[in-house]
């Protein structure tokens, strides 16, 4: 077949995913084509889903893996609904996955895997490759395995080893397939085995038998090409949420002027966190891995007490787990920082999925009246500004900070406009030196920020602790009416930062019919759709809250402009009895509490179903 | 021009304003006043000092000291003062805790800043009993404890502290008395002179729920025969008389009467590094035969985890340079529009 016979089709917005069992490498194969995409110049926004087990049996389809990535030459805001293309490495993925591709889509199968075994394990009783399955999708079958090793026969390498560069066979054959070069791809691999160079060879030759391969069969008559989208001027980078929260965390500290110190204990989906801090230590930072969960927040406290940015980072176990600690921390009004990478609930739940139903956990979760300010990240990138805010309003009021993000935000990724580290505001930290006349609880007026006073520093000895404290010396008290204030105090204490942060200002019309009102990771579908329902002519605005608590002071006015409101949230309807409570408005819930993000679709439906009804 | 003039600290300077609230004729007040003794003569700086404790009577101790005082959440201690400590390497940090605290519910936190050797002191006063919660049985309780949480008596064997001290790696290991004001005073002052993890137990007698738990080891008609006073390089003798030694027969510590055959020669001398010793000494309790050793039973120096965290931070930094945060957020792979 010569060239000619090909065509070259130009698309605006792709969706493709990656799935097969959790040993296939799959979440490797979907970052190296996001890295890809991103250098390309594309749009884009993924969502990696991968199964609690690290190992389920081979085959199963508990242990499908997948990575789906939504390009476009437009701005996107979501991983994608629908599949153009599914990659299936085995029945199980395909299983699983079948159901998300849209009618007409093409499906890439390794057909090495329709073993019988897996065939059964999957649950099909004839093989779907057989029978009508497939009516409607384009199927390119493709016995990748023994591509690959043919192609690597002379390579002196286990057939096991050899095997697990099929991958990169399904990579190459999608970099062929989307008009790609493969440079970033052989770069990584290079890099990343530099001291196995028979391992550089095997992958790097499987990738390139799977682009070669998609040159010379005439299954595929047609590639693709998303053109590049329009970005503002700037330098670029594809960055996932916990990698995003991390350097949050190091510009904090170096626009503070403080040590940080980190105390965890490893909780997916969070340990990112700890993983990448603990590869900074250049940057003076000093992560403790500590015995238990309990332990991770008492240490960043008593870090905190001695004049370190402290920070803790766990997911809705865990964060049980350190509620007594986090009351200590509200009244000893010291500064800290909560990462609550949130994900499927209660108990253990679903550690590897997302969920937004730890939001009633950080507002109330801990025993007395025990307000703790609440913010959270709407996408990958939004961690860093979100981790980087929270130190500054920690640090600049000498209070706790919980910050909501969740399995969604955490391991998706975006490309990011990185910022210069000069144009990052200062954090300003005032340590008190001098002895005249301190009171450790007298508090600052405005911030209401009470003196740090380190350890270490002379003169200033003195005592903190859980029991209630004496307003101004601090001192243990039991009296009544010193109680009651020290109460309305704190709450003040949270309330007052309302004065410092920006008013709500809802994308669209400042007035209308709806107003889709959202918090943390859904903010991509509710954006998605928001714009779709407004394309379509309805009046629809988006309000996205970063700041819960306290929420922004004009937030109920906001919320009156609207005829009707409604919150999707993936949960049964947190916000919703916030807002409903405080503001005493009929807002309306769409709520899921699947493990998965919301589609578009299903907010879209929901917005039109409101808009009309 | 003004001259400094280093003051010298005294007792005075570490008593707090507070008044302190344990009860009439407790242990903690000897406690108390040995520690405020001790640190003015440790040659530390007072705003370089931080108590951190727990929850029970023993942890309100910091409120009466006037140094730097954390009086943290129940079992905790351990782990405030590891991130105090870290933070600022600079201070002395203190954990007071008691029975319940540390071997109960902070019992994790306690096997592991032992196993870390952060270079932290614990003093653990031992009453055997919950004394905050009024008198119920502690995990350090004889079984068979009646209490008014086991009225027909306990069902838990006790931990013995300083055995499960040492099993978790720690690097210094001694017990001492309330009322022994001299030998606490002494041993305070050799827990600070320990780079490392330091763990006191401090028998400290509650008069009001278990009241002379201790009594024969405090009693003077008694205390000669069931304390073995460990002494560094001394032969192990104890009794009224001098007249009894401990000797090691097979794999157990036994007692020998001194006299015509045997003499202080054959007594076993103590060498508080070595640690199999350590583990029979920890383990060996007044039976009515062999007697319940005091002092310091093991010390060791090995690198502390402060100071290796610090060297892994020096480490990187030689190796990497300062941090650049522009190069960090860029990171390898950017792109330029």
């Amino acid at each position: 077949m010569s060239d000619q016979d090909k065509t070259v089709e130009e698309l605006d917005v792709v969706t493709i995913r990656f799935a097969g069992d959790s040993g296939d490498g799959m979440q490797l194969t979907g970052t190296q084509f996001t890295d890809n995409t991103a250098i390309f110049g594309n749009d884009l926004s993924t969502l990696p889903d991968y199964p609690a087990e690290i190992r389920a049996p081979a085959g199963s389809l508990a242990g499908v893996s997948s990575f789906q990535l939504q390009f476009s030459n437009q701005t996107i805001h979501t991983p994608g609904d629908d599949l153009d293309v599914l990659v299936a490495m085995n029945p199980a993925a395909l299983k699983v996955h079948l159901p998300d591709l849209q009618e007409n889509g093409m499906v890439l199968v390794n057909t090495a895997n329709f073993s019988k075994k897996n065939l059964k394990l999957a649950g099909y009783e004839e093989s779907p490759l057989e029978d009508s399955t497939f009516d409607n999708y384009r199927l390119i079958e493709v016995d990748m395995t023994k591509l690959v090793a043919t192609a690597l026969e002379d390579l002196v390498l286990s057939p096991k080893l050899k095997a697990r560069s099929t991958n990169m066979f399904a990579l190459g054959l999608l970099y062929w397939l989307y008009e790609r070069d493969m440079d970033s791809s052989i770069t990584f691999i290079t890099k990343k085995f530099a001291k196995k160079p028979e391992i550089i060879e095997a992958n790097v030759k499987a990738l390139k038998t799977g682009y070669f391969y998609g040159e010379t069969i005439e299954a595929i008559k047609t590639t693709y090409r998303v053109p590049k989208a329009e970005f503002a001027k700037g330098t670029y980078r594809n960055i996932m949420g916990n990698h995003a929260a991390a350097l949050g965390l190091v510009a904090a500290a170096e626009k503070s002027g403080l040590d940080l110190f980190y105390g965890g204990y490893p909780i997916t989906p969070a340990s990112d966190i700890l993983h990448y801090l603990s590869n900074y230590k250049n940057f003076g930072i000093k992560t403790f891995q500590a015995e238990d969960e309990i332990s991770g927040v008492c240490s960043a406290i008593g870090a905190a007490f001695a004049g370190n940015l402290a920070v803790t980072a766990s997911s809705g176990p865990g964060i049980a787990l350190k509620g007594e600690a986090l009351g200590l921390a509200v009244m000893t009004e010291l500064p800290l920082v909560v990462v609550n990478v949130q994900r499927g609930g209660p108990s253990t739940g679903l550690p590897t999925k997302t969920e937004q139903s730890d939001l009633f956990q950080a507002m109330y979760g801990r025993n007395g009246e025990c307000p703790m300010v609440v913010v959270a990240p709407a996408t990958p990138l939004d961690c860093f500004n979100v981790t980087f805010e929270a130190c500054k309003i920690a640090l600049e009021h000498m209070i706790p900070v919980m910050v909501l993000s969740d399995g969604y935000v955490a391991n998706g990724s975006e490309p990011w406009m990185v910022p210069s580290a000069a144009d990052l505001p200062q954090i300003k930290v005032t340590k008190t030196t001098d002895p005249e006349n301190f009171m450790p609880y007298s508090h600052a007026e405005g911030t209401v920020a009470r003196p740090w006073a380190v350890p270490g520093t002379p003169g200033l000895e003195h005592r903190i602790g859980g029991l209630e404290k004496e307003d101004q010396t601090g001192n243990v008290n039991y009296d009544p009416e010193n109680h009651h204030y020290m109460n309305l105090h704190r709450q003040n204490k949270v309330d007052a930062i309302a004065n410092y942060i920006p008013e709500a200002k809802p994308y669209g019309d400042d007035s209308g019919e709806l107003l889709v009102l959202g918090w943390g990771g859904t903010h991509g579908a509710i954006r998605s759709s928001v714009e779709r329902a407004q394309n379509a002519g309805h009046s629809v605005s988006h309000l996205h809250l970063r700041h819960i608590n306290p929420f922004p002071k004009n937030l109920g006015e906001v919320l009156g402009n609207y005829k009707k409101v409604l919150i999707p949230e993936l949960n049964l309807g947190q916000l919703s009895t916030m807002i409903r409570a405080k503001f005493l408005v009929d807002a309306q819930g769409l709520n899921k509490v699947a493990g998965k993000p919301f589609t578009t679709t299903e907010v879209y439906n929901k917005i039109l179903q409101m808009v009309k009804g | 021009m003004t001259e400094v003039i280093e003051k010298t600290l005294t007792r005075k300077d570490f008593v707090s304003d507070q008044e302190v609230r344990w009860c009439p004729g407790c242990g903690d007040y000897a406690i108390l006043a040995a520690v405020q003794k001790v640190f003015p003569e440790l040659g530390v700086k007072k705003e370089n000092f931080l108590i951190v404790s727990g929850i029970g009577c023993s942890s309100r101790f910091p409120y009466y000291m006037d140094t730097y005082g954390f009086h943290s959440i129940h079992g905790r201690a351990p782990a405030f003062a590891s991130g105090a400590k870290l933070a600022n390497p600079d201070l002395s940090v203190w954990i007071i805790t008691g029975d319940g605290d540390a071997m109960s519910i902070g019992g994790n936190h306690f096997i592991h800043v032992l196993r870390r050797n952060l270079d932290v002191n614990i003093l653990m006063f031992n009453n055997r009993i919950y004394g905050l919660t009024k008198g119920q049985y502690s995990p350090t309780s004889e079984l068979g404890k009646v209490t008014k949480s086991t009225p027909m008596g306990s069902l838990d064997y006790p931990f013995n502290p300083p055995s499960l001290a040492l099993g978790s790696g720690a690097t210094f290991v001694a017990r001492t008395i309330d009322r022994e004001s001299k030998h606490l005073s002494s041993i305070v002052k050799e827990s600070h002179a320990h780079r490392g993890g330091s763990f006191v137990e401090i028998y400290q007698n509650c008069n009001i729920f278990n009241d002379r738990a201790f009594a024969n080891m405090t009693d003077k008609e008694t205390k000669m025969e069931t304390q073995l006073v460990l002494e560094e390089d001394q032969p192990m003798i104890f009794g009224k008389d001098k007249d009894k030694g401990i000797v090691l027969i097979g794999s157990q510590l036994s007692v020998i009467e001194l006299g015509d055959d045997r003499n202080v020669d054959d007594v076993l001398v103590h060498n508080s590094g070595d640690k199999n010793m350590a583990r029979l000494l920890s383990a060996m309790t007044y039976n009515g035969d062999l007697p319940t050793p005091i002092g310091v039973l093991y010390k060791e120096e090995r690198a502390t985890y402060d100071d290796m965290m610090k060297a892994q931070l020096k480490s990187a930094l030689d190796a990497k340079g300062p941090g650049d945060l522009d190069a960090l957020i860029k990171g390898s792979n950017t792109w330029t529009v």
